[in-house]
């Protein structure tokens, strides 16, 4: 078990590397020229070329990449906004906190509903119940996030006047983004616990289980719910990127001051680096979770361990 | 390959192949059955002929602006009201249908050529070059696609050709994934040995016998695809990161009537109602034709 879980740690490194590359690349390609946009169109020659030797843009492409790589590895440096001259690290983790918590509250009622949703379809499949469980968890995957955001402040902000449609600090104002992030998620949740489910009901020690006595609940609970939560625990994981993703969209539309609202706002004003800077984070935070979500699932399942003892 | 005749090859295959080709007729003959997926199936194709049709259907113009009708709420005129500029809401949808199956569709297009390739290469070959090709996935995938697709769309700026661009690059990692399990599962095959046995050469198996036989699996994968290409790409709208504003597009005409919400709700319900069935259909699809090639789920 240590033996895979220093691997996948070392694994970080070169998918790191290249998720840095592809977003620095992309990043770099955008038209417009920072030096430009900091110093104003009427700068002189001179200032130019020196600020712009300063900021290293005069080297290669190449060059540029590898230090910015070593500001980020040696010195947490994401470099400065090219608008408000900030450091982007810093604006990144003063907004850190509403995107995780919407993200993680997001996650959280989503899994704990979609779940115990795809086990009810499960143990009752082509019924009543089952289809419109699934047809619902299907909507859900259909929506726009955004689109269903906007319905809940019309219904609940607009007609009722029950909820606020802006800020992220009390419960009243986190039901609506949290229930409009989470939808999508859940209804995926729901879909990939039903089939793992029904899979796992089909297997012959169910059918063991059942034919020596055991009680419906306790075949359900205790043997196949545990085995069918194996591949769930992944998609739980892959949804937080969607999710984070997601947030983005969510944020500005409740004007949470999150990473989301961070980047559409730097999108409008070009501000190059505080996209790249939060897309990288972003990146981070997902791969982060995603190796938790593998050493979790290589714990809860004997048979990926054992590939790496 | 010297001695044998191409056609001797063919024939000698022929016999060999007792594996059966997904039978198209059994699959439609499910798929009729299924009423959820004849749904989205016919509404699929009601918003294909919407979209090319679009000039005759549209009661008004893309463009036409009428200012002094501009914000009417639902009325006989204008059936689904008029936006800020006094532009008839039904003409833009109707209108809008273009751009998004244009660019689900090729966006789908975009993932599945490239990550058809990736996948196939890295299936069939394994060795360096599969492991090359899949943590080049990893990387991808470590990047949320929303997020990647808008930082290509707002690196490149925005026009349909980025637009299907970047979220056809963003969806890449899942179709070259489940190719490359595909072909690793079809390759072990004894078929595949036996015609490696009697001289084929490597493209001649990946595309008469590899690729036909996971064809199902890459079907259901693209008309999903295609519901999450549209959501992406409205998404990018509602941002500001879609098209010029005066081409219609669901998206953006979201964004459009997001400053009205308070007061004219009409503006932000019947877009996004045709994008969500729009998605769900193509989902309600997918579904289905999971449901048809899987000969376990058919049992059940």
């Amino acid at each position: 078990m240590f033996r895979y879980i220093v691997k996948r740690i070392l694994w970080l490194i070169p998918i790191l590397l290249g998720v840095s590359f592809i977003v620095f690349t992309i990043m770099y390609l955008s038209p417009g020229d920072p030096v430009t946009m900091i110093l104003g169109e009427g700068a002189s020659e001179e200032a130019y070329q020196a600020l712009r030797t300063e900021m290293g843009f005069d080297q290669s492409f190449i060059v540029q990449f590898l230090n910015y790589v070593r500001g980020v590895v040696f010195e947490f440096d994401l470099g400065r906004s090219y608008v408000s001259n900030r450091v982007v690290l810093d604006e990144i983790l003063v907004r850190l906190p509403n995107t995780i918590r919407l993200a993680s509250w997001s996650i959280l009622f989503a899994t704990l509903i979609g779940i115990p949703l795809g086990v009810i379809s499960a143990t009752r499949p082509y019924s009543k119940v089952d289809n419109v469980v699934m047809f619902i968890s299907l909507v859900g995957v259909s929506m726009p996030t955004f689109w269903q955001a906007l319905l809940l402040i019309i219904l609940f902000t607009s007609t009722l006047g029950w909820l606020p449609a802006s800020g992220f600090t009390s419960w009243q104002q986190m039901i609506m983004p949290v229930f409009a992030l989470a939808t999508s998620s859940m209804g995926t949740i729901a879909r990939i616990t039903r089939s793992s489910m029904m899979d796992v009901l089909d297997q012959d020690y169910i059918r063991t289980s059942e034919a020596k006595g055991v009680s419906d609940r306790r075949v359900i609970f205790q043997h196949a719910l545990r085995n069918a939560l194996i591949p769930v625990v992944t998609v739980i994981g892959l949804q937080f990127g969607a999710l984070l993703g997601g947030a983005v969209l969510t944020e500005t539309i409740f004007s949470i001051n999150g990473l989301g609202t961070m980047m559409v706002n730097a999108i409008r004003t070009r501000d190059t680096m505080v996209v790249q800077g939060g897309v990288l984070f972003i990146a981070f935070i997902f791969t982060l979770v995603n190796l938790c979500v593998d050493i979790l699932y290589a714990y809860i399942d004997p048979r990926i361990r054992s590939q790496y003892d | 390959m010297l001695l044998t005749s191409k056609k001797k090859i063919n024939q000698a295959e022929e016999e060999m192949m007792n594996v059966p080709r997904g039978s198209w007729a059994e699959i439609w003959y499910e798929l009729k059955r299924n009423r959820r997926a004849m749904f989205g199936l016919f509404f699929i194709l009601f918003l294909t002929l919407t979209a090319i049709f679009a000039d005759q259907i549209a009661p008004y113009g893309m463009r036409e602006q009428n200012l002094s009708n501009a914000l009417q709420f639902p009325n006989a005129t204008h059936w689904l009201g008029t936006d800020d500029l006094g532009r008839d809401i039904l003409s833009r949808m109707i209108y809008g249908t273009r751009v998004s199956l244009t660019v689900g569709v090729s966006a789908v297009a975009v993932s599945l050529i490239t990550g058809g390739i990736l996948g196939v290469v890295a299936g069939y070959y394994k060795g360096w070059i599969d492991t090359l090709i899949m943590r080049f996935c990893d990387i991808l995938l470590s990047i949320p696609s929303i997020l990647l697709a808008i930082a290509i769309v707002a690196s490149l700026g925005s026009s349909l050709r980025n637009l299907i661009i970047a979220i056809g690059i963003s969806n890449i990692p899942v179709f070259a994934r489940i190719i490359r399990s595909g072909v690793i599962s079809v390759k072990e095959q004894e078929f595949i040995e036996a015609s490696q046995a009697l001289g084929a050469n490597d493209i001649r198996i990946i595309f008469k016998h590899i690729l036909p036989n996971i064809l199902s699996p890459i079907i259901v994968q693209s008309s999903m695809g295609i519901a999450t290409a549209i959501l992406s790409a409205v998404g990018l709208g509602f941002i500001g990161l879609g098209l010029e504003a005066s081409i219609a597009e669901w998206g953006t005409m979201l964004n459009a009537g997001r400053g009205y919400i308070r007061t004219h709700y009409y503006l932000t319900l019947y877009p996004g109602l045709l994008i969500m069935l729009t998605v769900l259909s193509f989902n309600l699809l997918g579904d289905g034709l999971r449901d048809a090639i899987d000969p376990k789920m058919r049992e059940r």
